[in-house]
């Protein structure tokens, strides 16, 4: 194998190296934290996702080392492969929080809002997104767009009116299954995913469609309304499957499997088996096997800190809870960042005179004698 | 009488058909670049002319040409864009429907040059009789040993398909073209990969408008140092202008590009006047996507200094005082014009047309619209128009196309000129549904700084 050429780039003022053909995100994600943009529609598992919902939208103040002119407009980190010495700015940049906010507003216009009853909730990528980097309020006064409800079959729920069409699901049949069946309609905000012709869907491995879906358009049948997420127990399992991984979390509730999902890595994508391939699982671990007797169970599933479903459960070990973890801990194993150097930005830090030219210390009466003229 | 390159023979009783066309001269600079010219001539001539793309964004043609990838053995593509769907732009229907085989020769000439074998133009499905046009031409061109194999005996081998798309605006934007063409949804690609690069299937392609592959014609014939001389600056060559709206002459014009736009709207060459002797109020200077400009920065720009029908003129001073050549779609409004109501059926427009992929333009362009909508049927408030404002900026430049960008400057700069007649609408919210604000002083001279 060859050597492969790393490129050095900069993000809110971290630098990282990373390999010729990586996009901006995927390097954010590797400094981690609050440096990586939100992504809505770019799932690092499906070819030809991303570049849609805009929420990764970046500023690139430097193109390269180069071409060292930064980019017009803002770019979709998600698609955009880094350059030699390219400066990116992400929270550090004002017009892409601005600019962010809107596309989270754009993305709630119509949006029904209805967590309350929906199955996402709790895991919900656009909650997520909408609490951290949107407003409180909406602006928009008019009736919400919705839709005629369609059937997709025994398994998979479509509530359309809660789409962002960030175009996951059509990738995931393409990709996964050998016909897909569904895909968008019409255009414009009256775009809709449909299969034609009230079609199911009932390829094997289309149940992953639900795993991919960033919010609550496409849930899991047999799971509807049968519990909250953050009441129910994550655990890791597995089964000798013939057709898939068959490595699943499982969500129990004492010892009720309440649904099977896929594995979620950090960034709520499908995490890789051991062997390197992205985790699909097919329909009958999802859907059929519903029984604690029909899986191996490894543990309990670490669950992000942050998320709503840690909430009430153990961080540790059950009963003894160890909140005394060190920022390393927290945060990954990741040193603390320094997001901006103050030394670089304040003048007090880099006086033009050298201090120690200045005449002794000042006191009460040099603050007098200065500030005499002005009384 | 300007100079005219294109249109010169658009009124031969006949010229449609191969046989006048022949007669008139045609296929003879066709002739030249394929028996006495290289393919690194044609392009020079085409960098030297410093043609413009005609479609709206003025790209330098030969730039565009020379960027296409040459790898070995993959086949490359070159494709005519007649999805002219610019409220407002007619004028490649005009030339496709008059003169099919100057478009013809243009695009052999060109996909000579480009090296493309299979030629396609994508046009509009409204479009239909001009398709038939187009198929009949092309049949008669390959009869005469113009298309098929081994043209002029020059080894070359090229054929021109025609394919029909379904209506979509969107199906203008390049990528979005090549995604209908090759049968897909017409969604824009995300850039880059250029079409240059990778294309139609994925192959190198290049995507011209109707009116820059025509022109290639005229600059082979008389050369592209010649072909400079015409025009002013880097306006180069002669531009079809579709004038329509309030004016006595709607139609296709050549101008070359000299002109003052008041000579244009006022001479009787060209739109002669304002229709009903009515005065004039505002004006789309390049298709619906372009700034609106009230008519007193419209004959002058803000320096004080006559405009002319140019690219550099008419977008003198920006976005904040000027506008855009664009397509060349000349709409003109007068005083008993809305510019409520003309901001809003543009935005309508722009919301049907949103292909839905990203969500800025999917969400926003409705957005838009149903405010618009509120404040023309009086019951905006104050509030609305900043509102306006703050929604066309996060769209603008945050979108994979320019669609975004295209819904957003027509709202952004009829609040930016006429927010008094916004206003108006908002405060005078009955007497708006029966009135018109009508004239008041948009075309009052405008002060200007010393």
């Amino acid at each position: 194998m060859s050597e492969q050429t790393l490129f050095k780039v900069t993000v809110d003022n971290i630098t990282i190296e990373v390999p010729a053909g990586t996009t901006i995100l995927q390097a954010a994600r590797q400094i981690g934290g609050a440096v990586a943009p939100p992504a809505m529609c770019y799932y690092s598992k499906l070819q030809g996702s991303g570049g849609k919902c805009r929420t990764c939208l970046v500023e690139v103040s430097k193109g390269s080392e180069k071409d060292p002119r930064p980019m017009p407009k803002l770019v979709a980190s998600c698609r955009t492969t880094v350059m030699d010495g390219m400066e990116v700015k992400n929270i550090t940049s004002e017009k892409v929080v601005d600019a962010r906010a809107g596309v989270v507003e754009f993305l709630l216009l119509n949006h029904p809002l209805d967590c309350p009853i929906c199955d996402q909730a709790g895991e919900c990528h656009l909650q997520d997104l909408s609490f951290e980097h949107g407003k409180s309020g909406t602006r928009y006064e008019f009736q919400r767009r919705t839709f005629k409800k369609h059937d997709l079959g025994k398994h998979i729920q479509l509530h359309m009116t809660r789409c962002i069409l960030c175009y996951r699901c059509v990738f995931t049949a393409d990709q996964l299954t050998n016909k897909r069946e569904h895909g968008i309609l019409d255009r414009g905000d009256h775009a809709e995913i449909a299969t034609h012709i009230e079609k199911s869907l009932d390829n094997e491995f289309i149940g992953n469609v639900i795993d991919v879906c960033p919010v609550g358009a496409l849930t899991d049948k047999t799971f509807r309304f049968k519990n909250r997420v953050w009441f129910l127990k994550p655990m890791d399992a597995h089964r000798d499957c013939p057709s898939c991984s068959g490595r699943v979390t499982l969500w129990n509730r004492g010892d009720e499997v309440y649904r099977v999902t896929a594995r979620k890595d950090q960034w709520g994508e499908i995490e890789d088996t051991p062997d390197g391939k992205p985790g699909w699982i097919c329909n009958v671990c999802r859907f059929d096997k519903k029984e604690t007797s029909d899986w191996i169970i490894e543990g309990p599933r670490e669950i992000s800190r942050q998320s709503v479903i840690a909430q009430g459960h153990y961080a540790g070990n059950i009963g003894t809870t160890k909140p005394n973890e060190t920022f390393k801990a927290v945060n990954d194993g990741r040193a603390p960042h320094l997001l901006m150097d103050i030394h670089d930005e304040s003048e007090v830090n880099q006086p033009n005179i050298h201090l120690g030219k200045i005449q002794g210390p000042s006191h009460g009466d040099t603050f007098n004698t200065n500030n005499t003229h002005k009384a | 009488m300007g100079v005219k390159l294109l249109l010169e023979k658009a009124n031969v009783p006949g010229i449609r058909t191969y046989d006048v066309y022949r007669r008139e001269g045609g296929y003879a600079a066709a002739e030249k670049a394929l028996k006495e010219m290289s393919i690194e001539a044609i392009v020079e001539e085409v960098k030297k002319s410093g043609l413009r793309g005609r479609g709206g964004a003025g790209f330098p043609a030969g730039m565009k040409w020379s960027f296409i990838a040459k790898p070995e053995g993959v086949p490359r593509h070159l494709v005519c864009n007649a999805d002219e769907s610019e409220p407002g732009t007619f004028k490649d229907r005009y030339l496709m429907e008059f003169l099919p085989h100057l478009l013809i020769e243009g695009l052999l000439i060109s996909s000579y040059a480009l090296g493309s074998n299979d030629t396609y133009i994508y046009i509009r499905g409204e479009y239909a009789w001009v398709a038939t046009i187009l198929e009949d031409a092309i049949v008669e061109a390959t009869k005469n040993g113009w298309l098929g194999k081994n043209i002029l005996g020059t080894g070359f081998d090229c054929m021109v398909h025609v394919h029909r798309g379904a209506g979509a605006y969107i199906c203008g934007e390049e990528t979005a073209l090549i995604e209908s063409l090759e049968g897909k949804r017409g969604n824009p690609r995300i850039k880059p990969p250029f079409p240059a690069i990778q294309g139609l299937w994925m192959r190198p392609t290049v995507v011209n408008n109707v009116e820059t592959l025509a022109a290639v014609v005229p600059i082979i014939k008389m050369g592209g140092e010649e072909y400079a001389k015409i025009g002013v600056g880097r306006s180069t060559g002669t531009k079809l202008i579709s004038a329509c709206g309030n004016i006595n002459k709607p139609g296709v014009y050549e101008i070359d590009m000299t002109i003052s736009v008041e000579d244009f709207i006022y001479s009787d060459e060209y739109c002669g006047g304002i229709a009903g002797g009515k005065k004039l109020k505002a004006c789309i200077p390049g298709g619906s996507s372009v700034p609106i400009l009230p008519a007193n920065l419209l004959l002058k720009t803000a320096k004080g200094e006559t405009r002319y029908m140019n690219y550099e003129s008419l977008s003198d001073g920006g976005f904040a005082t000027g506008s855009m050549m664009g397509s060349g779609g000349f709409i003109i409004l007068d005083e008993d014009q809305c510019i409520v109501k003309n901001t809003l059926t543009l935005a309508r427009f722009y919301r049907h047309e949103s292909c839905g992929q990203c969500s800025p333009c999917r969400e926003g362009t409705g957005w838009m619209e149903k405010i618009l909508q509120k404040i023309e049927l009086g019951k905006g408030e104050s509030s609305d128009i900043d509102l306006l404002w703050d929604i066309q900026r996060k769209i603008e430049g945050n979108t994979i196309c320019p669609l975004g960008d295209a819904a957003a400057w027509p709202v952004a700069a009829a609040i930016r000129h006429f927010r008094d007649e916004f206003e108006w609408h908002i405060n005078n919210r009955e007497l708006s549904q029966t009135s018109n604000f009508g004239l008041q002083h948009y075309a009052d001279p405008i002060h200007v700084p010393a």
